[in-house]
């Protein structure tokens, strides 16, 4: 079922392989981004192309622990392994890489992948409260606008910033609306289908076709709820699903979960919720409007990250879940980490079932998590 | 109304016929093969409580071999299967510890016997069955022998988790000719020291019952009561409780009335 109502947004990354390299041959820009931090919003009003980069799969980790070491976290391994190996298209399509101070893994291994390419790095202040570091973080912001000026010969104005602003809103409208068809109960989609659309929906090149398609695909769904077209049942356990980013290729254990009986009807993570539940002021100064709105992106990266907290909460609420998984990659130390507190928050104040998963890309624990996991939705149905 | 229960491990595979009461119990080597040794140790649990397979009503399969059972009418997960097995046996039980072949965990039951929460040590050996066999090779003696060995003894410290690496720690202990009885003890210590760290994560609730097989040996049940500061419930037959769990929940589910 999934199939041919999915099918569009199966071939969607192989086929913007073709669109950029044309758009580029035409003269168009490319920046390749790897993190929800980076806007979009100023890659597009320097009409340039913005562009998600590969770092969910596990085969170009052996390149990377030539260079790194290996009890680093997996996406920043597969991320330095594509560029290395030269094996990620979008990343060989790049005209400059948009790069942010994260986590220190990824910070480091930032200083590594300017070899390769202009690389503009991002300095994330590590908190989100107060004037301070939102008028930091403006700052930034405005280097990022200055530096892709000078590197693609353009100027951006005010105007071309709010056209971009209103096109990415609209996207994350669209995006929005999409995922919460999962509110409904049995839901519609599997959380491998919605993974599959969100993460391959990132490599199109055009961001207005996209809006159409997942409009699309939203109001389809809606109406197979409707005439109770589902792959679960009223008793299915709903998942939520929070921790590090997850993406087509490190899809294990939500393919686990939904192959033991669950379904994942919320992903709060990079590519999810997190991405699409608040907007960018469309009446501010859109520089600014745009460095608020990236500042309050829940990280486990920012201390503290109690907006974690409280937006997991309030979506266990609204897509009414038995309980949460928090998937955590070895070696990433925040969110492992932030794992132990927000077990604490959820089961103390909500008396949510919670289960921490860490692991990394191999298939070489599939089945002691099917362990965990099985026994996890036993004990929530 | 009579049900089976079969808890194929990584070491070892448990049969438990149920009928109210326990009607037999089977533990055979799972070896190479774990669907044929739950096939035959099913067959041998019938065989000594005197039945044919068509006198038994309902079949459940845990442990890590649950999935290679064909004969089987339901799979439940060994931490469901341990929290009943332990509750029957202990009624006020609120915690299970469970050191099996390959893995232990640590089980917050609920007091209805539901499961509440549980931890289980991530994708390594670290504190389990398999570490001690390991750490009994180097030493040349049987687990008894290790328990025996341990108590009484100072621990000398083995600061490795990973079962490789405090391998080679203790054959660089071993080296510098430190006792075979302090780094038994070392070891039971080094046990002690990853339960520590699971119990310390799920609400830890007296009584606690201690199963898998680690827990037929009474030294080591000792030390590692003495080291956590608690009273373990220890069954007669410790390796049993997941088996004797998935009969309980075979023969609860057809109480209910439940297909499934």
């Amino acid at each position: 079922m999934d199939k041919d109502l999915l099918g569009e947004f199966e071939d969607m990354r192989t086929n913007s392989i073709s669109s950029l390299s044309k758009a580029k041959e035409n003269g168009k820009k490319v920046a390749g981004m790897y993190c929800l931090y980076s806007p979009t919003e100023i890659v597009l009003a320097a009409g340039a192309i913005p562009i998600p980069l590969c770092g969910t799969s596990q085969v170009p980790i052996s390149v990377a622990e030539k260079v790194l070491p290996r009890n680093l976290c997996p996406l920043i391994k597969s991320s330095y392994g594509f560029a290395a190996s030269g094996t990620c298209p979008y990343f060989n399509l790049s005209d400059i890489l948009i790069a942010e101070t994260t986590c220190d893994g990824k910070k480091k291994m930032y200083e590594l992948l300017a070899q390769f390419k202009p690389l503009h790095l991002l300095q994330l202040p590590q908190r989100q409260e107060g004037e301070e570091a939102l008028r930091y973080w403006y700052g930034e912001v405005n280097k990022m606008k200055e530096r892709l000026e000078i590197e693609f010969g353009v100027t951006i104005t005010d105007q071309a910033l709010r056209e971009a602003i209103q096109l990415t809103n609209e996207e994350k409208r669209s995006l929005k609306a999409l995922q919460d068809v999962s509110k409904l109960k049995p839901s519609p989609i599997s959380g491998m289908g919605l993974l599959m659309v969100l993460y391959n929906r990132g490599f199109c090149t055009d961001k207005k076709e996209v809006v159409q398609i997942v409009d699309r695909l939203t109001s389809e769904l809606l109406e197979m709820y409707k005439q109770g077209v589902t792959p679960f049942n009223q008793k299915t356990p709903r998942i939520l699903l929070t921790g590090v980013p997850v993406g087509v290729g490190s899809h294990k254990v939500i393919q686990v979960i939904e192959e033991c009986g669950g379904n994942v009807v919320c992903f709060e993570s990079c590519g999810g919720y997190k991405a699409v539940y608040d907007q960018v002021d469309e009446h501010k100064e859109p520089l600014l409007a745009i460095a608020e709105k990236y500042l309050r992106t829940p990280c486990s990266c920012m201390s503290p990250n109690s907006s974690r907290f409280e937006l997991v909460e309030e979506l266990a609420d609204e897509f009414k879940v038995d309980g949460i998984v928090d998937l955590t990659w070895q070696g990433c130390h925040t969110y492992n980490i932030e794992s132990y507190s927000l077990k604490q928050y959820l089961q103390e104040k909500k008396r949510r079932p919670f289960l921490q998963i860490e692991t990394d890309y191999s298939e070489s624990d599939v089945e002691q998590l099917k362990v965990r996991i099985e026994a996890f939705l036993e004990m929530i149905s | 109304m009579i049900t089976a229960g079969i808890d194929v491990g990584s070491t070892a595979t448990k049969a438990v016929i149920f009928d109210g009461t326990i009607r037999s119990i089977v533990i055979i080597p799972t070896g190479w093969n774990p669907k044929e040794a739950g096939r035959n140790v099913f067959l041998e649990s019938l065989n000594q409580a005197g039945l044919q397979e068509q006198d038994v009503d309902r079949i459940v399969g845990t442990g890590y071999g649950r999935v290679s059972l064909s004969f089987i009418d339901k799979k439940v997960t060994e931490i469901t299967c341990h929290a009943k097995g332990a509750k029957f046996l202990f009624p006020q039980t609120r915690t299970v510890i469970d050191i099996g072949g390959q893995d232990s965990k640590v089980i917050a039951v609920a007091e209805d016997g539901s499961v509440a929460d549980f931890i289980m040590n991530d994708k390594c050996a670290a504190g389990t069955g398999r570490f001690l066999q390991v750490m009994t090779g180097i030493l040349d003696i049987t687990l008894a022998e290790l328990g025996q060995m341990a108590s009484g003894s100072e621990p000398v410290s083995i600061n490795s988790m990973c079962t490789v690496f405090a391998e080679s720690e203790i054959i660089g202990l071993l080296a510098q000719e430190v006792t075979k009885e302090t780094i038994a003890s070392g070891i039971v210590h080094t046990i002690a020291k990853k339960l520590i760290s699971l119990t310390s994560r799920v609400p830890c609730l007296a009584e606690i019952t201690f199963s898998g097989g680690v827990a037929n040996n009474p030294e080591i049940c000792t030390i590692l009561s003495s080291i956590l500061g608690v009273r373990f419930n220890i069954p007669q037959q410790p390796q049993v409780v997941g088996a004797l769990g998935a009969a309980l929940v075979g023969f609860g589910n057809l109480k209910e009335g439940k297909d499934g």
